[in-house]
């Protein structure tokens, strides 16, 4: 089970709503993530175009967490108002900590990152903060009493993978709250190589609103997911220099 | 009543004196509607009561598709 503060779940795929083809796809691709805690952002109204569909009118919501971030915001004042605006939703009392601090690589500004999650730890939140895959930072969000701590795996919407497995390991080693490596997975081997470093979820949108197929992506990502939690579960064998062979070298039959 | 909404400077008509009115006269969707009246967060569940004045500010927010 994945804890996040005093919720429970089952799934360990955190899935993002941003950038799908259509509501339908949304949907089927949702179901089939078997997701449980789905993400969004918050935007105006469109007060000149009412009516428009809103995705939470496609599914049950009872049956999902909402977990609200606070994209958009660059300064810690700015993720606390969106962060209040979310909660005024009467939907969440989760939120993702996002504060970014340059447009062109997206990358989390963490001094803000850090002073929005004291914040609104304060404030009552469960707070899960996304994360450079800084150690040192990820300790110091910790220590204030985040309930997760969100590093990403490479820039958001990149595809990249895990560019520095070993900080996300050293992350998942000194961290006693669940780590989810968020932003930056871009195929099913991305999301079981974090499961497989010990990371107690994943995060992402891109990988699969952006696939070819995104319903199969989903589907993928949830075995990747999967299959990277019980071979960490499992327990890897040891790396080593030189060949060990499996078969028996005694008895070998010779002519 | 001339408010600004959204950031849109908007003149409504005298009937539009709650929340609850300001949110039928624009047809929005009351169950999404988040929403802030001068830069105060308001209740879901008193909001619609909240009485509007010339020259308030509004956000109506909702949430939407993202990562």
């Amino acid at each position: 089970m994945l804890n996040i503060g005093p919720y429970s779940f089952k799934s360990r795929l955190l899935l993002g709503t941003g950038k799908f083809p259509n509501f339908d796809i949304q949907k089927e691709a949702v179901e089939k993530s078997e997701s449980e805690i789905l993400t969004f952002a918050v935007r105006r109204m469109n007060i000149f175009e009412p009516n428009q569909p809103n995705f939470l009118e496609k599914i049950d919501v009872k049956n999902y967490t909402l977990l609200p971030n606070t994209a958009g915001a660059k300064t810690a004042e700015e993720a606390v108002r969106i962060a209040k605006l979310a909660k005024a939703s009467g939907l969440c009392d989760m939120i993702k900590v996002e504060v970014i601090g340059c447009d062109k690589t997206l990358l989390p500004d963490p001094i803000e990152t850090l002073k929005a999650s004291e914040m609104l730890l304060e404030e009552g939140f469960i707070v899960l903060p996304y994360t450079s895959d800084d150690v040192l930072l990820a300790k110091r969000l910790e220590d204030l009493g985040c309930h997760a701590i969100m590093p990403g795996a490479s820039p958001i919407g990149t595809g990249l993978g895990i560019i520095n497995p070993l900080n996300i390991r050293y992350i998942i080693e000194q961290s006693s709250v669940p780590v989810i490596v968020d932003a930056g997975i871009g195929v099913p081997s991305d999301a079981a190589k974090a499961m497989e470093l010990g990371a107690d979820g994943v995060l992402l949108n891109t990988a699969v609103s952006g696939a070819n197929d995104p319903v199969r992506m989903a589907e993928a990502m949830k075995y990747g997911v999967l299959a990277g939690r019980a071979g960490f579960e499992a327990g890897r064998i040891p790396k080593k220099m030189h060949a060990a062979a499996s078969s028996p070298l005694e008895g070998m039959s010779v002519l | 009543m001339n408010m600004t909404v959204n950031g849109r400077d908007v003149q409504l008509p005298d009937h539009v004196t709650t929340v609850r009115d300001l949110l039928d006269h624009f047809k929005l969707n009351k169950e999404m509607a988040i929403v802030e009246l001068n830069q105060s967060i308001l209740d879901k569940t008193t909001r619609d009561d909240a009485a509007l004045s010339d020259g308030d500010r509004i956000e109506i927010v909702q949430f939407v598709g993202g990562g």
